[in-house]
């Protein structure tokens, strides 16, 4: 418990520390062009929408160390965001980490939510096709992220490799600091539900992905 | 989806069909997203043949004619807007903007300063523009576009010249790279989680690396407003800039903000020395 107050700390301690690298531009001149640019979000976009319009303007702590350092943070700090996101993990209550590997399919495959065009309370997608690829019949799929075609089998479906997939999921600075991956559980984007599912496309035997 | 019904869609789909007949998953994914561009490009060949089969070019007409209308309080047209290069004088302009301009105190790209120009010379009543300034599926092209399709393609074959000499430009500047590299909203995303590598795609569309000054800069950058196969119309500057942080999970942002004006210094700087070619045809 030590180490997540300590690695928080040192994470909030860069965050705030200004500009990092290169960049001629202070933090105060950004915000300031943001603030005129986005003018009144949260009456201009739909109403009802989570996180709200206004708040995703304003970056948190991870989005803050992770910008400034342009996804390199040094060793230390590396450290510290992945001890917090493995911190930040929560786990379904009976314990069973995999799904219905046929609904991870679909939520790998839709790409909607949270945009100011999705509908509001609609549950979002995942859109892992948008940067991997998965099923191999799927050839629509990008290569932003690494390949995950027969995920599970070269992990010989094992435990360990289950749950290490359900945290890379839930929150993926688990395992490598300032990843590209959006954050689907810590983030609030899919559900624990919607995690195992997709945790099944991955690593369930009978899912296509390990055929 | 519109893309569905897309030349480059059709191709790719029918590249597609063929593969998965030959039984080549395997290898189809990478021939999919090369067939894809390589079916624009076989357009732009035919284009190159023959230049007036852009249909972009319908939007440079008639932003040539909308340029040249009397209208407003004042009833003048547009033709004595400075672009940078002087009251009247469009040749080149686009390819040295956004720049600073000393009536406005701000930096402004093409179609910020047309709308200061409509305001401040015509007396227009922007507001109903600036709403319409992105024309919707099975819309007419918005004032916005054609105006901005006729001024930009006056500056084709012209190499791209960043104007960064003016303190309010070099701060723009700054605050542009800060905004390709800002991390926000529910995804965590920047620009740079897309366009940060080369040779990555998303599902199939092949994805610029506009970290980086060159080629891919180049192409990306200096060849809007665009016709773009995808959804059969001139899309602009303004509107790719607002549509990536709509993907981006952000709030609707300003049409001509500080906040896009910036990125496009930020994005004209890395396509510098590249070719204005407008309306270029995209995805």
């Amino acid at each position: 418990m030590n180490k997540i107050i300590i690695a928080s700390a040192l994470l909030a301690l860069v965050a705030t520390s200004g500009t990092a690298l290169a960049g001629g531009a202070s933090p105060e001149a950004v915000e300031k062009v943001v603030a005129s640019s986005w003018k009144d979000p949260n009456t201009k976009n739909p109403e009802g929408a989570k996180p709200d319009w206004a708040s995703r303007l304003v970056q948190d702590n991870l989005q803050k160390a992770c910008s400034q350092t342009r996804n390199q943070p040094t060793k230390d700090l590396a450290e510290e965001i992945v001890a917090d996101a493995k911190a930040s993990v929560k786990f379904p209550e009976d314990g069973k980490l995999l799904g219905d590997w046929k609904n991870g399919e679909k939520i790998a495959q839709d790409g909607r939510g949270q945009r100011y065009n999705d509908k509001v309370g609609e549950p979002s997608g995942g859109n892992c096709y948008a940067c991997h690829q998965i099923d191999k019949k799927e050839l629509a799929y990008g290569t932003i992220g690494p390949s995950l075609a027969e995920y599970g089998k070269l992990r010989d479906f094992k435990d360990d490799a289950v749950k290490a997939t359900y945290e890379k999921i839930y929150n993926s600075h688990s395992t490598i600091a300032c990843s590209n991956m959006p954050r689907f559980g810590a983030q609030g984007i899919l559900t624990i539900e919607q995690i195992k599912d997709v945790t099944a496309l991955l690593m369930d035997k009978e899912s296509p992905v390990n055929k | 989806m519109a893309f569905r019904h897309s030349f480059a869609a059709r191709l790719a789909s029918a590249a597609m069909g063929l593969c998965a007949a030959l039984g080549l998953a395997g290898l189809a994914s990478e021939a999919v997203a090369q067939d894809a561009t390589k079916g624009i490009e076989e357009y732009r060949k035919m284009m190159a043949a023959d230049p007036f089969s852009n249909p972009g070019l319908l939007a440079v007409d008639a932003g040539e004619a909308l340029w040249k209308t009397a209208r407003g309080t004042k009833n003048v047209s547009l033709e004595t807007c400075d672009l940078g290069k002087g009251p009247g004088v469009l040749k080149g302009a686009m390819a040295e903007m956004p720049r600073y301009f000393a009536d406005a105190d701000k930096v402004m790209d093409v179609e910020r300063r047309i709308i200061w120009c409509m305001e401040n010379i015509q007396g227009l009543d922007t507001k109903d523009i600036v709403k319409k300034a992105f024309s919707g599926a099975g819309q007419d092209n918005s004032e916005m576009e054609v105006l901005a399709s006729y001024v930009s393609a006056q500056s084709n074959g012209m190499p791209v010249v960043p104007q960064l000499s003016h303190p309010k430009e070099k701060e723009s500047y700054d605050i542009g790279e800060a905004l390709f590299y800002t991390r926000a909203g529910p995804h965590d995303f920047s620009c740079q989680t897309c366009h940060g590598s080369s040779g990555t795609r998303i599902r199939l569309q092949e994805l610029p690396d506009l970290s980086k000054p060159g080629k891919e800069a180049q192409a990306a950058v200096a060849t809007w407003p665009a016709y773009r196969v995808s959804t059969n119309s001139i899309k602009t500057m303004q509107h790719r800039m607002s549509d990536c942080y709509r993907q981006m999970r952000m709030p609707k942002v300003g049409f001509g903000s500080d906040a896009v004006t910036a990125l496009v210094v930020y994005l004209m700087k890395q396509a510098e020395g590249g070719e204005v070619n407008v309306p270029a045809l995209k995805r």
